[in-house]
């Protein structure tokens, strides 16, 4: 077992960052599941326009975490949360944020692929009438658009009225992200989504989400090691709750400042 | 158990091949009563329909659905009670329908788990046993009586919609709890709210489960007697009805008036056969459609 009790500081990368310069700024974050100690005085930011992820084995709250940033665990009655979590400077938990506007503001894909059971075209246009848009001419250039920009206008343009699961998984996938980039949002959060495609949608999916961080943020929860080099900026490591240590990807993989760190990339546990 | 201790000490006493016979005889025997239950089980549904159709078949024609009673029912049709039931199942529904959909969503998607809500779900599923008489009572002391709609249609119909609203909030409820949550945790993640998730993801894909729930409903509603004993139904009228005020004939309730009433006995039973096969295709008929729905959304359903 690896002690981790010398952990106590925030690590050393996180102060360069400010609540100002961070798109997202995640100060002394702690969650409670009951009587669960789940994330424990965690302090991070997510960077404007890059790829931020967040790596650790199961069970040490990373997909807490990362529902934290768009405030899902609002729906779990026993999740008490403390801490603050700032989108622009701006409090997400601050009463007169409503959770619905933050979530257009910070959307999200999921562990598996999760399309509405309506069609490809709908599953889009569903997102963007629950927001208030009606003009039928705007949802369509929106759509399609957000399909283009999901890399998979070539493979669904002739059947867009077809349901959303006669979509392979890796196609079901990418619709997803579709769904999220159709109601133009600021940061998108990532919840493992490759654990459950094959390699080669995996592989579209990395290009697509560096494509994507020209235009957003974004945050991605792995337990994929590789993935997080491949296609991350910066990463943070989580264990048992806390933040062991975070900064540039190239830098805590190949030369880490804490040893858990560097027991733990080397795949000597988890 | 006293066999199994019984098989246990044969198996160290006698030898092996005796004791493998005995135990295919054990299964063949058991095998065989399972099967012949089943055969009884078929044998007296299907002697229900083919004696009812060989007993009804012979009356029925054009005029006999088409036309009214004639000659205190020992001739002519059953017209007026074919759309008696149509107007009672009809008006059950419009009541039961928006109610029952609406409590159920209530129950599975907002109300949460306390002592309390238990105990009204389960009275909810026991409502659904009991006896269609009872109703048939309360009905007669509430509309009847107490609201004084009279013998009526709308009083008809308002019990027959208390006796089906278990079954269509209990069918709702199962359809919404067979909706994956992934489904809800997606529409939270595009910034919808709790009941725009409801009403654009959630029912739609509940819908061909609540339809059948309803066609299940509106079936029972159109074969009980019991309900509209007092409230709806009269054995006799020389005119159709004209509003939700005027009692009716019903299907069920002819069947007993030919059956109970009446000096003819001769002449009304073959007509009260030919009565109870309409029902009975009716009712079936509506089954086969809620079957048929049931199996196609299934075909279709991909999660």
């Amino acid at each position: 077992m690896v002690n981790v009790t010398k952990q106590q500081e925030p690590p050393q990368s996180v102060s360069e960052c400010t609540p100002k310069n961070a798109r997202m700024w995640i100060e002394n974050l702690n969650v409670h599941f009951g009587s669960n100690h789940v994330l424990i005085d965690v302090t991070i930011p997510i960077k404007e326009n890059s790829i931020t992820a967040i790596i650790g084995p199961s069970g040490c709250g990373k997909s807490t975490f990362i529902r934290c940033l768009n405030r899902m665990n609002d729906i779990i009655p026993s999740a008490r949360i403390a801490g603050s979590i700032y989108l622009d400077g701006r409090d997400i938990y601050d009463t007169t944020f409503e959770p619905y506007d933050l979530r257009k503001q910070v959307g999200m894909v999921f562990q598996k692929p999760n399309p509405f059971p309506k069609s490809i075209y709908e599953n889009l246009a569903y997102g963007l009438r629950i927001h208030g848009i009606r003009h039928k001419t705007e949802i369509e250039s929106r759509v399609v658009r957000a399909i283009k920009a999901a890399a998979l206008w070539e493979e669904v343009h002739d059947r867009l009225h077809e349901s959303a699961f006669s979509l392979s998984g890796g196609q079901q996938q990418r619709l997803c992200i579709a769904r999220t980039l159709a109601i133009e949002p600021d940061v998108i959060l990532f919840d493992e989504p490759c654990s459950a495609l094959d390699p080669i949608s995996t592989a579209k999916i990395e290009d697509l989400m560096i494509e994507l961080k020209n235009k957003y943020t974004i945050a991605i929860v792995t337990h994929n090691l590789q993935q997080a080099v491949r296609i991350s900026d910066y990463t943070g490591f989580l264990y048992l709750g806390k933040l062991v240590e975070y900064g540039d990807t190239k830098k805590l993989f190949t030369a880490p400042e804490e040893k858990l760190t560097e027991t733990y990339i080397t795949g000597r546990f988890g | 158990m006293e066999i199994q201790a019984m098989e246990l000490s044969q198996t160290v006493s006698k030898p092996s091949h005796v004791h493998a016979q005995r135990r295919r005889l054990v299964q063949r025997v058991g095998i065989s009563i399972l099967f012949l239950s089943l055969l009884v089980a078929i044998f007296f549904l299907f002697l229900i329909v083919i004696f009812i159709a060989i007993r009804g078949a012979g009356v029925i024609n054009w005029e006999f659905l088409t036309a009214m009673p004639r000659k205190s029912m020992t001739e002519g049709g059953i017209f007026p009670a074919i759309l008696g039931t149509f107007y009672l199942a009809l008006g059950a529904v419009i009541c039961a329908l928006p109610i029952g959909i609406l409590s159920a969503i209530y129950l599975n998607e907002y109300a949460g788990d306390s002592l309390v809500l238990r105990i009204i779900k389960m009275g909810i599923n026991n409502l659904a046993g009991v006896p269609s008489i009872v109703f048939g009572l309360f009905g007669l002391a509430i509309f009847v009586k107490f609201f004084g709609f009279g013998v009526s249609i709308l009083s008809g119909s308002l019990t027959l919609a208390i006796m089906i609203l278990p079954v269509i909030i209990s069918t709702t409820v199962e359809a919404l709890k067979s909706i994956p949550d992934s489904f809800r945790e997606a529409g939270y993640g595009v910034g919808a709210t709790k009941w725009q998730i409801i009403k654009g993801i959630i029912l739609p894909a509940a819908l061909p489960g609540i339809l059948t729930g309803t066609i299940l409903g509106i079936g029972r509603a159109a074969g009980e007697t019991a309900p509209i004993l007092f409230t709806a139904a009269t054995f006799f009228s020389r005119r159709l009805p004209h509003s939700v005020m005027d009692e009716v004939l019903a299907l069920p309730y002819h069947i007993y008036a030919l059956m109970t009433e009446g000096t003819h006995p001769a002449q009304q039973v073959p007509i009260a056969y030919g009565t109870a096969l309409v029902l009975l295709i009716l009712v079936l008929g509506l089954d086969l459609i809620a079957i048929v729905i049931r199996t196609r959304a299934r075909r279709r359903k991909l999660w």
